[in-house]
This record gives C-alpha cells, structure tokens and sequence, in this order.
C-alpha cells in the first residue's frame, strides 16, 4: 500500500477510474457534479465583497452563483491539498518556475513565464465561466452524464487548447 | 444519517467538499496530468495522458452514475449551452489552458506540487471569473443565448434509451484506447 502512494506516477488509466469512482460518491453523497470552476467564482466574489459588500451581493452573477466557502470552494482547497501530499509521498515535490519545455523554447526568463500563465489563468478562468464549467465540470463530470452541451464544450477546449499550443509550438504532427 | 440528511448538513457538505478534493488532487497529480509539458504534449498531440485519465473518469464514471440512476439514488445535473456561451467559451477556455498549461483543478495541483507559475495561473483565473462576473449582465443580453442548445442529454435529445448511447460511447472509447495502444501512443 505504502509503495503504491509513492510512486511518482500511476497508470493514467487506474487514476482516470478513480476519478470515475470518486465522481459516484459525489453525486451520491453531494448531489451535484465535480466542478473546479465554481470555487474560483466564489474567491473572484468574496474578494470583490471586500470592497463592496452591497455591490457584490447585487452583481447578477453572483446572486446566481453566490460566493461562500461551500463545498466547491472547499474542494479546490482539498486539490491543492491532495497534490501536495501526492508529491511529497512520491518526493517529487519541486520548485520549478519556468517549466523546462517553455524555457526551451521561449527561454529562462522568469517574467516571461509568469506573464503567459497570468494571461492564460485570464482566459480561462473567463472561458470557463463563459462555458458553464471547465475541465473537470464540463470535461469530465457532464460528459459522463453524456450532456450535449459539455461534448461540445470539452472538443472545443481542444480545439482551442490545440490551436493556441500549435502557434506557441508548431504543429507537430499535422 | 440518510442521505438526505447528509446532503443537506452543510458542515458535512463542507468536510465533504476538502474530501474530495484531496482525492481529486491526489489521482490528478498520480495520473500525471498536472505537468505543463504533459498538457503542452496533449495539445501538441505528442502525449495523451491527458485524453486517457479524462476518457477512463468519462467510462467508469458515465456507468456508474447510470446504474446509480436506475437504481433511484442520484439525480443527473446538466448544464445548458448554446453557440454564444458553451463554444465561443470553451474556445476562450482552449487558448488559456494551451498558454498555461494547466486547467483549474490542475493549477492547484501543481500549486500544491510546488510550481509558482501555477500559482499565478490561479490568480489569473480568479481574475477571469472575476471579469466574466462583471461583464455577465451584458454578455447574457448579446451573446450566451445565441444559438441554445436542446436541453437535457444526448439518449434525451435524440429519444433513445440512454443504455444504447452508454455502450456506444464506452465502445468509442474502449476504440480510441486501442488505437492509442496500436500507435504506441
């Protein structure tokens, strides 16, 4: 058991089943989907109630989606949580800011790096609300109750994840 | 506790909720997919760790929640979409995820796992939620309704009995496994 939870790297088919598995639990004990999204919504809200408590509370969106740590908020809490101990099990815990691949090909700058990933956290944090859900909500939790609107929203996360990737890169293969 | 008494306990809900993600992380960051040249290789087409994790969730979980379905212990909960919202989005979401090179669950990962650019990431996608936010009222007038979507599921929409749909998609996605496999991808 020890040896199995350090391992760097499982199957991506035996932890893709596990998500499967864990995706039961929560629509059996919680009753909705497993959605990172939300709880980035929810921190976007209690940040802006800092400054505005009445303004926020009335913002359309937020009376829709109200922000609160609830149990989506906790979740990305827990995320974060489960990487870590994954990591640290397996001692791969690592410091890297600039991800070998990006330094290779736009080069060691730290700015330049942190840049890109604040734009792209922009863009999807937008998209992703703009969608109705990201990855996990739309991607893996709604195309697996075969949701027609989350089959189109995950082939277009690829197609734009490919086209994007494919100018930063080359296409390789086409 | 029923089930009903749990799903309604909110500090339960809340226990729940650090409960799954920690398991959520830890099969994430197991699975491998919370890299950024794991991602950058799927979308380059190179590496499919990423098609393989999510395919293998969509086949366990998609029969799962079909059985628990028939068997009365959970509802389905889909979204609605349109063109305006769920592609002109998902596409958005696309160009993000390409430049950095994690999606929102798998930021946190990678924050957890030690990577400052991750952590930015968040910041920005917190930031993205934040001006979708702002901008909803008028995006809801112009554009998120352009082109809805049939509500429901696909077995609904096409009037099928959702256990045909089910074995057509675990077959499709049993064949992409061994296309995969026979392309030593």
């Amino acid at each position: 058991m020890s040896a199995w939870l350090a391992m760097a790297t499982w199957s991506p088919y035996i932890a893709g089943a596990g998500i499967g598995v864990l995706i039961w639990t929560v629509f059996l004990l919680s009753d909705h989907p497993l959605g990172c999204s939300t709880g980035f919504s929810h921190t976007a809200g209690m940040i802006e109630s800092v400054f505005s408590k009445k303004k926020t509370a009335a913002m359309p969106y937020y009376r829709k989606f109200v922000p609160a740590v609830d149990w989506h908020w906790m979740l990305v809490i827990g995320v974060i949580i489960g990487g870590f101990l994954s990591a640290y099990l397996s001692g791969s815990l690592s410091f890297v800011v600039v991800p070998p691949m990006f330094a290779a090909a736009f080069g060691p700058s730290v700015a330049l790096r942190l840049a890109v990933a604040l734009t792209g956290g922009i863009l999807i944090g937008l998209g992703a609300r703009w969608a109705g859900g990201c990855t996990s909500g739309h991607g893996i939790s709604g195309t697996l109750q075969l949701a027609l609107s989350s089959w189109v929203a995950a082939i277009c996360f690829f197609i734009g994840g490919i086209l994007v990737a494919g100018l930063l890169y080359g296409f390789k293969v086409i | 506790m029923t089930l009903e008494q749990i799903r309604s306990n909110n500090r339960v809900q809340l226990a729940l909720g650090l409960l799954a993600g920690i398991a959520f992380g830890f099969l994430l960051q197991k699975g491998g997919v919370a890299a950024y040249n794991v991602v950058l290789g799927q979308l380059l087409l190179t590496d499919f760790t990423v098609v393989k994790v999510m395919l293998s969730a969509v086949l366990v979980g998609m029969i799962g929640i079909y059985a628990l379905k028939a068997a009365g212990l959970v509802r389905l909960h889909t979204k609605p979409g349109s063109l305006g919202a769920t592609v002109i989005g998902g596409l958005i979401f696309g160009a993000g995820f390409a430049l950095l090179g994690y999606c929102p669950g798998t930021a946190a990962v990678a924050t957890g796992t030690g990577a400052p650019d991750a952590l930015v990431g968040m910041a920005g996608i917190v930031l993205g939620a934040g001006i979708f936010a702002r901008l909803y009222p008028a995006l809801d007038r112009t554009i998120l309704n352009r082109g809805t979507f049939p509500e429901g599921t696909i077995p609904e929409i096409l009037g099928i009995r959702p256990w045909i749909v089910v074995a057509l998609v675990a077959i499709m996605i049993v064949g992409i496994f061994s296309a995969l496999a026979a392309y030593g991808l």
